[in-house]
């Protein structure tokens, strides 16, 4: 394809992108690196219905014009990636220092909020993954091999983990697994524990968290694998058969590797979207024994005096990890583009 | 893997079937519990008491002297008016779906039958786009939105629904047309046709378990979505998850929960019919066609 | 229920409205953010009959409203003209400068308005309330009478308390209370914080101060009321709380005055509804002051609006509060601060707040950022990872840095 007709069949979604996310990336980026204004504080009588308080409040006047003239707030280069809510290299190198061992200074780490959140998103990325295409193959092959009638039913039924709005869904998986509800009390059944929680624990948090992404994400691989192998070609099937190939053989040797580039694509987008975990946090109210990066995020940016270039900082940490941990995949897929001559 | 190959033993008939029941009660058991639940008051279905009076409805007896009840959806469709929400799911999936398959679909193409390397940067670039949590995206969109008086209206949200999921939808599409072979396209065009009367006539249509695909996530997407519809529209524009939020109440207060949970289900019910309608696109590949010149 | 209240509330104003037909304005441009639980629902109602002729009105109540008030007001003009806030989140909209002040609209159309009612800075007005709410006990009046214990006035009878109901067999965790992580536990430390006597700041500045021994007792306090809880207190919010309290599993609690309606609603078992009594805030530490915060909602008027389309917000929004749409349905749904309200049976609790001189919550440019740092930062010391002043010193470490971004410090 030349140039001249690869801008055109590129043009309208290059725009969306470079409209939509393109410009507001770069504004978030130089968000990071500026910090508002410092304040003026000035004492102020302030009543209420309560009665009245002498209390600090803001004097705009103060810093109106230093605000009119800079707009974005004042430059702090990397000062907020820094700081204790984020990298926090000042408190990392005083906790190595004083480490009484290395366990020491992996619990001191998980004191502050970036490594805690680090902690628990990359356990739930280095499990969920590769569960969820493992699981996503298994149930796309035994679907697809379903009489023709029964398919349409069971792809309805098998999507459902993922497209009931995780809103609601949250809500009532949360309380099934409350110590009296359904699968909370059927556990306690099963482990003969009536003081059994899902909920109390950090570690048992954890697995509910794990086991509640591969249930949603699995549908996803499953659905991608099974529209794959409706382009499963015939004739190399039927040859493989000729060639006395079992079925496990068939689907190692000629399925899999068709499947190869859905296989990377899968792979990719749920490292990405788990790297991003956080509805599940907000949902199951995780957040006092796990918390996420997109977490930290929201957190900031939902309270009631709102942290954004803080939020902006965490954003720009969240794509360098992805790229990060991208870059296997990505190595693939640049091999696929520069075949060996 | 068709299902008409020579017959499987049955052992493995078996172990599918068995397979599938299994996974079939793990997808949809919660599904259908929730549908039971919506007929039953929030005491009963969110006991913290003892769970199987979401069964047998004591509160709901109770209340309503019997054991079902039509409050939920009475509630959430003829007082509080849930048709409008659904319309504007209507319109903002249709628009959304369409808008994200068209230009994706070139895009996609166009990436996959590229050889040049730029074609990687960009599918690299776009997947550092996607990198970057919606969250951060949408607060930053509102100062300019606002400015612009776009803010809260059906348009501005398809666009953002549509720019957001593009990186997603991109690679997708690309990673389905590698699995489609060159050689279908570039015989067409040894046989005369310029690359897009290739795509036209011998890419299309073998394309649509792919495209079916990409267009049920896009179509999810715009569904559910929430960190954009909750915050870019306003109140009468509101599409269903948002409207189903606001039904379930904040911190400091209670809403009507049993309100959201009939929603829900009242939701899932386009989707069924949606899905079955498309089951024979998302079967209609290679393995009908012919596979090479 | 509530909602069906709420519409049969619209029903009835509407009906109303046709009677008092506009509000005096013949144009302008109203349109009210604010939060969505019933009673601000029933003042965007209010608002809305203002609606017609060269009159718009819109209103967008919703919980994310945190999240677009300040940039939606920040434009020029300004998408909403009217923030419905509470005493914390008021600070956001000063902060950002975002808030015209009230006086001379007040002085022409606020005759109906008391003087409490009004927010002031300095003197000027920047805005008004209509509604108050606090946290206060909770309690069962059967298990209590049952085991002859008065109802608690200070968290040391309310830890004895629920030693005794746990020995006696009948519930296994007797105390409710709403300490999710986040917003809900902050929440909970300022008020143990400001029961023991503890002062947050370094009087006039910025500067953090609550690792001490106030801070200290205070989070012991907390501990030690989390073991008589459901063991996943820390996922429960006032919600989780109040199911917990209607399934009949817990017996005293603090809780928040506009909760407690629901936990008397029919669908409740009547064994629970008719027992459930309220009572003041408790104190603690022999402290004189409750461990309690008292609350109010009110609304503001955008500063980037021409004048009309302020006046008319004024207007719509004094229609909204006026004494006459205080009736059998709307004076229940909170303890209204407008002129003519008659307490309801429910809102005892809150003006037995009132009476003992209940601290209000702090309206400070940076009490919200201590706020979100304590509910992330307390959350170790609650499942016993750490102790109670390295729980303290992360707290005030996640403030400072905090509060150097937004240039307090």
């Amino acid at each position: 394809m030349n140039h001249k007709t690869f801008f055109w069949f590129f043009f309208p979604t290059a725009l969306a992108m470079i409209l939509f996310i393109a410009l507001p990336l770069t504004s978030i980026v130089s968000q990071s690196f500026h910090a508002p204004h410092e304040e003026v504080l000035l004492v102020a009588e302030i009543c209420d219905p309560f009665g009245c308080e002498t209390e600090s409040t803001i004097d705009h006047q103060a810093t109106e014009q230093l605000k009119q003239d800079k707009p974005l707030g004042r430059w702090v280069g990397f000062e907020i990636y820094a700081d204790r809510q984020h990298l926090a290299f000042k408190e990392v190198a005083q906790f190595w220092q004083s480490r009484p061992s290395f366990t020491g200074f992996i619990s001191s780490l998980n004191n502050l909020p970036f490594y805690r959140a680090m902690g628990f998103t990359l356990t739930y990325v280095i499990v969920v993954t590769p569960l969820v295409i493992l699981f996503g193959l298994i149930i796309a092959l035994a679907v697809n091999s379903l009489h023709r009638h029964l398919k349409g039913l069971m792809v309805f039924f098998s999507l459902l983990p993922m497209i009931v709005t995780p809103l609601v869904g949250s809500l009532i998986l949360f309380w099934m697994i409350d110590a009296r509800g359904i699968i909370g009390s059927g556990l306690q059944e099963i482990f003969s524990d009536p003081n059994l929680s899902l909920k109390a624990s950090t570690g048992l948090t954890w697995i509910t968290l794990i086991v509640y992404g591969v249930w949603h994400s699995a549908p996803f691989a499953f659905i991608v694998f099974y529209a794959g192998l409706q382009t499963v070609p015939k004739e190399t099937l039927e040859s493989a058969m000729i060639d006395g190939a079992t079925r496990f053989q068939q689907v190692i040797h000629v399925v899999v590797p068709h499947l190869a580039p859905l296989v990377a694509f899968v792979a990719l987008i749920q490292l990405m979207d788990n790297f991003r975990v956080f509805e599940p946090i907000v949902g199951f109210s995780a957040e006092a024994h796990a918390t996420s990066l997109s977490w930290i995020i929201w957190n900031d940016i939902g309270q009631e005096i709102r942290l954004l270039s803080s939020a902006a900082t965490t954003s720009v940490l969240t794509i360098i990890g992805v790229v990060i941990l991208l870059t296997p995949v990505l190595i693939r897929t640049w091999r696929e583009f520069n075949p060996e001559k | 893997m068709t299902s008409n190959q020579i017959k499987r033993p049955l052992g493995l008939q078996l172990l599918i079937y068995g397979f599938v029941l299994l996974w079939f009660i793990l997808a949809a058991f919660p599904f259908f519990w929730t549908m039971w639940g919506s007929f039953k008051v929030e005491l009963d279905f969110f006991s913290k008491g003892d769970w199987t009076h979401a069964i047998s409805g004591v509160r709901t007896q109770a209340v309503y002297g019997e054991s079902f009840t039509g409050a939920g959806y009475e509630g959430a469709w003829i007082q509080e008016e849930f048709w409008r929400a659904f319309n504007n799911t209507a319109i903002v999936c249709f628009f959304t779906v369409l808008t994200s398959l068209t230009i994706a679909t070139l895009g996609g193409y166009a990436l996959s039958r590229s050889g040049f390397r730029y074609s990687f940067w960009l599918l690299i670039i776009a997947l550092v786009f996607r990198a970057l949590p919606p969250i951060t995206l949408v607060s930053g969109y509102l100062l300019p939105f606002y400015e612009w008086n776009v803010w809260g209206l059906l348009p501005t949200t398809i666009i953002v629904l549509v720019a957001i999921n593009q990186p997603f939808t991109l690679w997708m599409l690309h990673s389905f047309f590698q699995t489609i072979p060159k050689e279908l396209d570039e015989s067409a065009k040894v046989d005369g046709c310029t690359q897009f009367q290739a795509f036209k006539h011998v890419i299309i249509p073998v394309m649509w378990p792919g495209v079916i695909t990409a267009g049920l996530f896009s179509f999810l997407l715009a569904y559910n979505d929430f960190a954009v519809t909750a915050v870019l529209l306003n109140q009468d524009n509101q599409t269903m998850v948002p409207k189903i939020a606001s039904f379930m109440g904040t911190t400091q207060t209670e809403g009507n929960v049993m309100f959201a949970v009939a929603a829900v289900v009242s939701a899932i019910i386009p989707l069924f019919l949606l899905v079955l309608f498309f089951q024979r696109q998302l079967v209609s590949g290679l393995t009908a066609g012919a596979v090479k010149g | 229920m509530f909602l069906r209240k709420i519409a049969t509330v619209v029903a009835l104003t509407t009906l109303a409205s046709s009677v008092w037909a506009g509000c005096g304005i013949s144009e302008g441009r109203v349109s009210i953010v604010g939060n969505e639980f019933p009673a601000i629902q029933t003042v965007g109602a209010g608002a809305m009959e203002c609606a017609g002729g060269g009159v718009t009105v819109e209103k967008n109540l919703t919980a994310d409203h945190q999240k677009i008030n300040v940039p939606g007001m920040q434009g020029n003009p300004a998408e909403f003209t009217t923030a419905i806030v509470a005493n914390s989140s008021i600070v956001a909209l000063m902060n950002n400068d975002v808030i015209r002040p009230l006086d001379d609209l007040v002085a022409k159309h606020g005759q109906g308005l008391k003087k409490s009612q009004l927010i002031t800075v300095n003197g000027n007005i920047m805005g008004v309330a209509f509604m108050a709410n606090a946290q206060h006990l909770v309690f069962r009046t059967d298990i209590l009478d049952q085991l002859g214990i008065a109802p608690p006035t200070t968290y040391e009878e309310m830890l004895v308390a629920a030693a005794n109901i746990r020995a006696s067999g009948l519930m296994d965790n007797p105390v409710g209370g709403a300490y999710k992580a986040g917003w809900n536990l902050a929440e909970e430390f300022v008020n143990m914080y400001i029961g023991q006597g503890g002062q947050f700041f370094e009087p006039g500045s910025a500067k953090i101060a609550v690792n001490n021994q106030h801070g200290v007792d205070a989070l012991h306090m907390m501990r030690a009321l989390s073991n008589f809880m459901n063991p996943d207190f820390l996922t429960h919010d006032s919600n989780a709380t109040s199911a917990e309290w209607k399934a009949g599993n817990v017996a005293i609690m603090n809780m928040w005055g506009s909760r407690v309606g629901p936990l008397k609603s029919d669908e409740v078992d009547p064994a629970v509804a008719n027992n459930t009594d309220i009572a003041g805030p408790m104190t603690v530490g022999g402290g004189s002051t409750p461990a309690s915060t008292l609350w109010w909602d009110g609304w503001t008027v955008s500063k980037n609006i021409s004048d009309a389309d302020a006046e008319a917000t004024f207007i719509a929004m004094m229609h909204a509060i006026r004494p006459e749409m205080l009736n059998d349905e709307t004076s229940p749904l909170a303890v209204w601060l407008i002129d003519g309200y008659q307490p309801t049976d429910a809102a005892k609790g809150v003006f037995a707040a009132a009476a003992m001189g209940t601290t209000p919550y702090p309206m400070l440019p940076y009490a919200g950022l201590m706020h979100s740092a304590a509910g992330a930062e307390l959350v170790d010391f609650m499942q016993g990872k750490e102790t109670a002043s390295q729980a303290l010193a992360d707290l005030e470490a996640a403030y400072t840095t905090a509060a150097k971004e937004k240039g307090y410090l």
